[in-house]
C-alpha cells in the first residue's frame, strides 16, 4: 500500500467507505426485527472497491449493479433514505416498494440499475456505453458484478461485443471467491479471470480490492482509458465477503470457509487499512475519527426515520407501471 | 406535382400494392428518416440476403453504427439492446428465426418485461424485437417453432403478429414508436403476400383485434397465417350458404377479446385457429375468456384447430400432414354448423384441397385478402 499519495483524497473516500459500513450494520441490526421482508445481500468487507471506482466517477456516467449493490448505489450517490425505505417496502424507496435490496436505482445519481440475476445488468452496461460512444458524450459506463458472474455466457458475449465496438464500459470483477457457498475451486479451472478478459480485448487490471489506494489509482487508470476511446476496460479485484451469502449474519458455524475468522477478516478489513493511513499520513486524531462517526450515524440514523415516517405504498397500485405510457 | 407548402390533408393518399416483407421494409426505412433514434441490429440485417431483404437498403441509407450485424449473442445483444433503449435510442433487435430467440428469454422476460415495473416507471424499454416463425422445405424442429405463446405469457411485453401487408407497416410503425418491448412476430410464409399498402407513414393499433369477413353462422377467431387459409375456407363455405366471421386477432398481447364475443353472440358458434400447439396456447386463452364472458350465447362447446402435439418433423412426407389448412378449417366449421349433415362437405374440401406441394407457401395464395 502507498504511504501518501496526492491525487486521492483519503478522508473522503473513507467517509464513503464508512457510510456504507454503518448503513449494512444498521441493516443487519435490525434485521432480525422482520420489518425489513426482503432478502438483503450485504457488502460488508467489499466496500473499498465500489468506493474506489466511483472515486474517478462524474454523475452522467453511469454504474450498474447486482443482487449486493448497496454499497454501490452508496458510492455513486444513491439517496440513502430512499435506499432504506425501499428496503422496507415504503413508498418513498427508490422503486416505490417494487424492488426491495435487490433492485436500487437512482437516475439522478447515475446508479442505473441493480438486478439480482447474475449478469443481468452486464449487457445493459455495455448497451449504455454503447449508447454514450453514439451520441459521442464523453460519459462511461461501470457494471459491477462477483466471480460468479465470469461462468455466465451472457458477460462473454457483452465483452465480446464491447471490444469489438470499443465501447467505453468499465466490467469490475468483485472476486470474492464464493458464489453463494460454492468456491471459485468448485466452480472453474486453475486459471486467471483477468486473462481470459485480456483474450477478449479488454484492458485489464488486478489488485488488493481491499486496499483504498489501489483500487482507486487502477480503476481512475481504467476509466481514463475507457473515456477516452480507449475501448472497455476489465477490473478484477480480490476481495473478501464478511457475512454470508444473505442475511444478516456471520456464518462461521456452516464451516465452508475453514480459514474464516474474525482475524481473517480484520487483517482484510478496508475500513481498517484506511484508518491506518489516515493516522500515520493524514495526522488524524482520535477526535477526527470520533467526529466523522458521529456524522455518519447521524446520517444513517435518519435514514431509518425517515424511512419509518414513510408510509406503506398504496395496495391499487401495485399493478401500475407494468406498462409505459 | 406537390409543393412544399401544400396542405398536407389535400396530399393524395398514394397506395401501392406491396408484399408483406415490402411493407416492413418501408415501415422500417422510413421511421428511420424521421427518427434518428431508430436502429436496427441483428444477424443479416445488413448482409446480402438482408432477412429476406426486409432490410434491403438499410445499411447504404444509414450507416453501420445505426444498423447493425451482431455476433451470435442473442440474450447478450438482446441485454446491449435494452441498454440503448434505456438510454434515448429505439432498437429494432432481428431474429432470422423465433427459435434463436430462446437464447435471449432471460433479458426479454427478467429485464425488458421488468425494469419499467421494478423501478417504478424510472426506466422504459422501447424495444422491438422482430422473429420469424418458418415453415416448410425440411426447416425441421428448431427452425419453424410458432412461439408466440411463450412471450403473450408475460406482463409487460406486447406481442403481436400482423397477418397483412397493411397490418405489417402500421403496427411495425406503431411498434417502434410504443415505449413497452413489443415482440413482433413474422410468419415466414406471410412474406410474399400482396396487398394495399399506403405510402405514408400511419400506425395501426397494437391491442385492437380486426374482423376480416362478416357472417352470420359462425365465428373463427385466427391471426397471422392461419388467417389467409381461414380466408380461403370461408370464400368456398360461402358458396354453400355457410357465412363465416373471421376476426383477425392481430395481436396475442394484450389480446382483444371483444370483438370475439359479440361475434360469438350472434352466431353461437366458435372456431379458434392457431399456427401454434393448444396446450397453454393462444387458442386456449380465447376459448378461456369466451367461456368466461359468452358461455351463454354458446351454441355448442367451441372448437380449435392447432399444431398437434408433437414437434415439427423434417422430412416432406412427415410435414404434409402436420399444417392444419383451409381443407382443416372447412372440415371444424361444417362440424359445428352442419348437424343435420346437409352440407356436400367432401366436395368444399376438395375445392380448397392443396394440389401443389405442400412444404413450400401455396402458391394460389397472392392477395391481396
Amino acid at each position: 500500500m502507498k504511504s501518501v499519495d496526492s491525487t486521492i483524497d483519503l478522508p473522503a473516500l473513507y467517509h464513503s467507505m464508512l457510510r456504507i459500513r454503518r448503513a449494512e450494520e444498521a441493516i443487519a441490526n435490525r434485521y432480525h426485527e422482520q420489518q425489513m421482508r426482503c432478502p438483503v445481500h450485504l457488502c460488508i468487507g467489499e466496500e473499498a472497491i465500489a468506493v474506489g471506482v466511483c472515486a474517478s466517477l462524474t454523475t452522467p456516467d453511469v454504474v450498474y449493479g447486482n443482487h449486493r449493490s448497496h454499497g454501490h448505489y452508496m458510492a455513486k450517490g444513491g439517496d440513502l433514505n430512499a435506499m432504506i425505505a425501499e428496503i422496507y417496502g415504503k413508498s418513498t424507496g427508490c422503486c416505490g416498494g417494487r424492488g426491495g435490496s435487490m433492485h436500487l436505482i437512482d437516475n439522478t445519481a447515475g446508479f442505473a440499475g441493480a438486478v439480482p440475476i447474475v449478469g443481468g445488468t452486464v449487457p445493459l452496461a455495455v448497451g449504455a456505453g454503447w449508447s454514450f460512444k453514439l451520441k459521442e458524450e464523453e460519459r462511461v459506463a461501470v457494471v459491477f458484478f462477483g466471480d460468479g458472474c465470469f461462468e455466465e455466457g451472457v458477460l462473454h458475449e457483452a465483452m465480446n461485443f464491447a471490444a469489438l465496438k470499443k465501447i467505453p464500459t468499465i466490467f469490475v470483477c468483485e472476486n470474492n471467491g464464493m458464489s453463494v457457498y460454492t468456491p471459485l475451486t468448485d466452480r472453474q479451472p486453475v486459471r486467471s479471470i483477468s486473462g481470459i478478459a485480456r483474450a477478449h480485448g479488454l484492458g485489464v487490471y488486478t489488485g488488493d480490492g481491499n486496499d483504498i489506494f489501489e483500487v482507486a489509482h487502477l480503476a481512475g487508470e481504467a476509466i481514463a482509458q475507457a473515456r477516452s476511446g480507449g475501448g472497455p476496460q476489465f477490473l478484477e479485484f480480490k476481495t473478501y465477503r464478511w457475512f454470508g451469502h444473505v442475511g444478516h449474519e456471520f456464518d462461521d458455524d456452516l464451516g465452508y470457509r475453514p480459514d474464516e475468522t474474525p482475524q481473517f477478516r480484520e487483517d482484510r478489513c478496508p475500513l481498517k487499512r484506511a484508518e491506518a493511513a489516515l493516522s500515520q499520513n493524514y495526522g488524524w486524531q482520535d477526535g477526527d475519527f470520533s467526529a466523522i462517526e458521529q456524522r455518519v450515524k447521524e446520517e444513517v440514523e435518519a435514514a431509518f426515520q425517515f424511512t419509518f415516517d414513510s408510509p406503506e405504498p398504496n395496495p391499487n397500485t401495485s399493478g401500475d407501471h407494468t406498462y409505459a405510457e | 406535382m406537390q409543393s412544399s407548402t401544400m396542405d398536407k390533408a389535400k396530399t393524395p393518399t398514394i397506395i401501392r400494392e406491396l408484399n408483406f416483407g415490402e411493407a416492413l421494409q418501408e415501415a422500417q426505412l422510413q421511421t428511420m428518416e424521421s427518427d434518428k433514434s431508430v436502429m436496427v441490429i441483428g444477424e443479416g440485417v445488413a448482409d446480402p440476403k438482408s432477412i429476406f431483404r426486409t432490410t434491403e437498403g438499410l445499411v447504404e441509407r444509414f450507416g453501420p453504427d445505426r444498423v447493425t450485424e451482431m455476433p451470435l449473442a442473442e440474450n447478450g445483444m438482446t441485454g446491449v439492446c435494452i441498454g440503448l433503449s434505456i438510454n434515448g435510442f429505439r432498437p429494432i433487435l432481428v431474429h432470422q428465426r423465433i427459435d434463436f430467440a430462446l437464447l435471449s428469454l432471460d433479458q426479454i422476460i427478467n429485464n425488458a418485461a421488468k425494469l419499467h415495473y421494478v423501478f417504478d416507471g424510472k426506466v422504459t424499454v422501447p424495444l422491438v424485437v422482430r422473429m420469424l416463425i418458418g415453415r416448410g422445405w425440411g426447416q425441421g424442429p428448431q427452425h419453424a417453432q410458432s412461439l408466440q405463446s411463450i412471450f403473450a405469457h408475460i406482463p409487460g411485453l406486447k406481442v403481436v403478429m400482423p397477418t397483412t401487408p397493411y397490418d405489417a407497416k402500421g403496427m411495425l410503425n406503431s411498434a417502434i414508436k410504443d415505449n413497452n418491448p413489443v415482440m413482433f412476430i413474422e410468419h415466414r410464409w406471410l412474406y410474399n403476400l400482396k396487398g394495399d399498402v399506403p405510402k405514408e407513414p400511419y400506425l395501426v393499433p397494437l391491442d385492437k383485434a380486426n374482423v376480416v369477413r362478416k357472417g352470420r353462422d359462425i365465428t373463427i377467431a385466427t391471426y397471422s397465417h392461419m388467417t389467409i387459409e381461414a380466408i380461403a375456407a370461408a370464400k368456398e363455405l360461402a358458396k354453400h350458404g355457410v357465412e363465416v366471421e373471421i376476426i383477425d386477432m392481430r395481436c396475442v398481447r394484450p389480446i382483444d377479446i371483444d370483438p370475439v364475443l359479440a361475434s360469438v353472440k350472434n352466431s353461437g358458434l366458435l372456431l379458434v385457429l392457431d399456427t401454434g400447439w393448444a396446450s397453454c396456447g393462444v387458442s386456449s386463452e380465447i376459448m378461456a375468456r369466451t367461456a368466461e364472458s359468452a358461455f351463454q350465447h354458446l351454441k355448442k362447446p367451441p372448437k380449435r384447430i392447432t399444431l398437434p402435439d408433437f414437434p415439427a418433423p423434417t422430412a416432406k412426407s412427415l410435414t404434409d400432414d402436420y399444417y392444419p389448412d383451409a381443407e382443416t378449417i372447412v372440415q371444424g366449421v361444417v362440424s359445428l354448423v352442419d348437424d343435420e349433415q346437409k352440407l356436400p362437405s367432401k366436395k368444399i374440401c376438395e375445392a380448397v384441397r392443396r394440389t401443389s406441394l405442400r412444404d413450400i407457401p401455396n402458391p394460389a395464395y397472392v392477395g391481396p385478402f
